[in-house]
């Protein structure tokens, strides 16, 4: 039975069309209309290159959108790898209520996408919003966040990093791996604690690590709802990021070969930092039983 | 989840208040938050801008009735009721898909599975903001704008990889042994599948309805994009409508529809949070 070829395949043909139809044709449709110009009424108009030579030299609005969005994800991505691996760690040992915990920190993770959250986000952040009376009974005053240049990265950045929640969970089913006759034998030789964190712990779980990098940078790198909600990408084009960029270029100004010469740049940018990620690896992600896995 | 809490392994040694001290303080900010959206949306206007604690001096129910009216023809019933209609489809197709999907790969042998496997895995790393572009001039070209026909139809096609992936670790941690009787005693392929497969797989599936649910309940991007009619807007779109419309923002009623808005992906987050975080996690990258 699970030799027979043909049925196998006729499981898998739904996938098969939904990738070639939905993925693989899109991805060369939209590299095809980056060498274009097209505004949806005319029929597209073959440009060659002058797309990606216009936003490499003419486009101040590109460059300040591909700083943003490199210091957005620079920030974001390992404050929140950082605290799923934290908050993992202090969760993995047995204790009483660990499932309310679980849920309390995975919960804004599951929310934190959604467009009542960002209204939330907006609220909370704005000139007489929950922070700036918090501050206030301190003593401190009241911080333009979402006005200030200076701050307004901070508002989204922090949105991302409170849905730290779906990487901890995977951090969670990591930890739980490492085996504990590993942590005795350091104990019995004496290592402290935050010892067998770094020298145990961590180079264990250094291929999750690593998977949880490269799944929140291509998260971070589309992050669009935050600033489109609660900044819209002001001010001064302070959280103006790539994906706000791509949605303005192709669905309110209709520069369709534009909108697709930016997305192009966004997923080179992607893949040569995951690439870099992928090459880097080799010298800090470490695979127990690898020739196992590789039977 | 029993096997997951058996799992925790390290004994707790030292001193345990100052964990649950450092965990409380973390779990109160993440929170606090959500209720305080919670109880700000039964407050007046001016004590929303004064009060930093989320009890409300008095219940006031006037923000919830003004908000679901909208400052649109349809209130937020219609706008709910368009969240369902693209959400549950959805939610039917993906599975059927993601199943038949799943199985194949981690039960049968065929020609380019470890290629289709590898196009798999290398799409959960695609950044899809750069199909929706072209996507949106296919869907153009087939006349589906202003439908929910793009939000559903690709899921029908196992697009959304995460879950495929999520199903396939799971039955590769399932022994085979079931299977191999249900074969002797004269299954076919169809049979093992939804006598032995599926029930096995019901956790993970719990999963994947609970994340496609609150995913396209979130989607605002898609919605976005193809729909222009006011009269098919799922909550999301609204609820940006409701913000967008003027400078003075009615913040009592726009709190007052998030919460509602929260409030199916909660409900569906405690209802199946036990098997859900479970497939997270069996999911994950161990083994």
């Amino acid at each position: 039975m699970y030799e027979n070829k043909k049925l196998g395949f006729l499981f898998v043909l739904p996938f098969l069309l939904g990738v070639l139809l939905f993925k693989l044709f899109p991805f060369v449709m939209s590299l095809a209309l980056s060498f274009t110009q097209y505004d949806i009424i005319n029929p597209p108009e073959f440009v060659g290159l002058d797309n990606y030579r216009e936003l490499a030299t003419q486009d101040p609005l590109f460059r300040k959108s591909l700083g943003v969005t490199l210091l957005f994800a620079m920030l974001a991505v390992p404050l929140r790898v950082g605290f799923a691996l934290f908050i993992a760690h202090v969760l993995n040992f047995r204790m009483r209520g660990i499932n309310f915990f679980r849920s309390a920190f995975y919960l804004p993770s599951i929310l934190g996408g959604s467009i009542a959250v960002a209204v939330l986000w907006r609220f909370i952040f704005s000139q007489h919003g929950l922070v700036n009376i918090a501050l206030g009974k301190f003593g401190i005053e009241p911080i333009s966040w979402l006005a200030d240049e200076h701050f307004s990265m901070w508002t989204i950045v922090l949105l991302f990093t409170w849905q730290f929640g779906s990487a901890m969970v995977i951090f969670l089913a990591a930890l739980q791996n490492v085996p504990i006759a590993l942590y005795e034998a350091a104990e019995c030789d004496g290592a402290s604690k935050r010892q067998q964190f770094f020298r145990i712990t961590v180079p264990l779980i250094t291929p999750v690590i690593f998977f949880n990098m490269i799944m929140q940078m291509v998260h971070a790198f589309q992050e669009f709802n935050g600033p489109y909600m609660i900044t819209e990408g002001g001010p001064l084009s302070s959280t103006y990021v790539l994906a706000l960029y791509i949605y303005d270029q192709s669905f309110r100004f209709f520069n369709l070969g534009y909108g697709a010469a930016l997305s192009w740049v966004l997923f080179a940018l992607v893949a040569a930092l995951s690439g870099l990620s992928f090459w880097s690896s080799r010298y800090w992600v470490f695979y127990a039983g690898e020739k196992e896995s590789k039977r | 989840m029993s096997g997951a809490s058996e799992l925790i392994l390290v004994r707790e040694r030292g001193r345990p208040w100052l964990r649950y001290l450092a965990l409380g303080a973390v779990a109160i900010v993440m929170l606090y938050p959500l209720l305080w959206l919670v109880g700000a949306s039964f407050k007046s206007n001016t004590e929303i801008y004064t009060e930093i604690g989320f009890w409300p001096a008095h219940f006031d129910f006037g923000a919830y009735a003004k908000g679901w009216k909208t400052s649109t023809e349809y209130t937020f019933a219609t706008y709910f009721l368009n969240s369902f209609l693209i959400t549950i489809p959805r939610i039917v197709v993906t599975v059927i898909s993601c199943v038949l999907v799943a199985y194949a790969f981690a039960r049968f042998e065929f020609w380019g599975k470890k290629l289709l496997f590898s196009v798999m895995v290398g799409t959960m790393m695609l950044p899809l903001i750069i199909l929706r572009l072209p996507q949106y001039l296919v869907f153009k070209e087939v006349g589906w704008l202003d439908s929910y026909l793009p939000l559903i139809v690709p899921s029908a096609f196992a697009t959304d990889t995460f879950f495929v992936f999520m199903l396939v670790q799971f039955l590769r941690g399932i022994p085979r042994d079931m299977e191999e009787a249900a074969q002797i005693d004269g299954c076919n392929a169809l049979q093992l599948l939804w006598h032995i497969i599926v029930p096995l797989l019901k956790p993970a599936i719990i999963s994947v309805i609970v994340f496609q649910f609150i995913w396209t309940m979130n989607d605002f991007m898609g919605p976005l994009i193809y729909l222009s009619t006011v009269e098919k807007y799922p909550v999301s779109l609204a609820l940006k409508m409701s913000i967008g419309a003027t400078e003075e923002v009615e913040w009592a009623s726009v709190i007052a529809i998030s919460v509602l808005a929260l409030v199916p992906s909660v409900t569906v987050f405690f209802l199946a949070q036990k098997h859900f975080i479970e497939g997270a996690t069996s999911s994950g990258v161990k083994g």
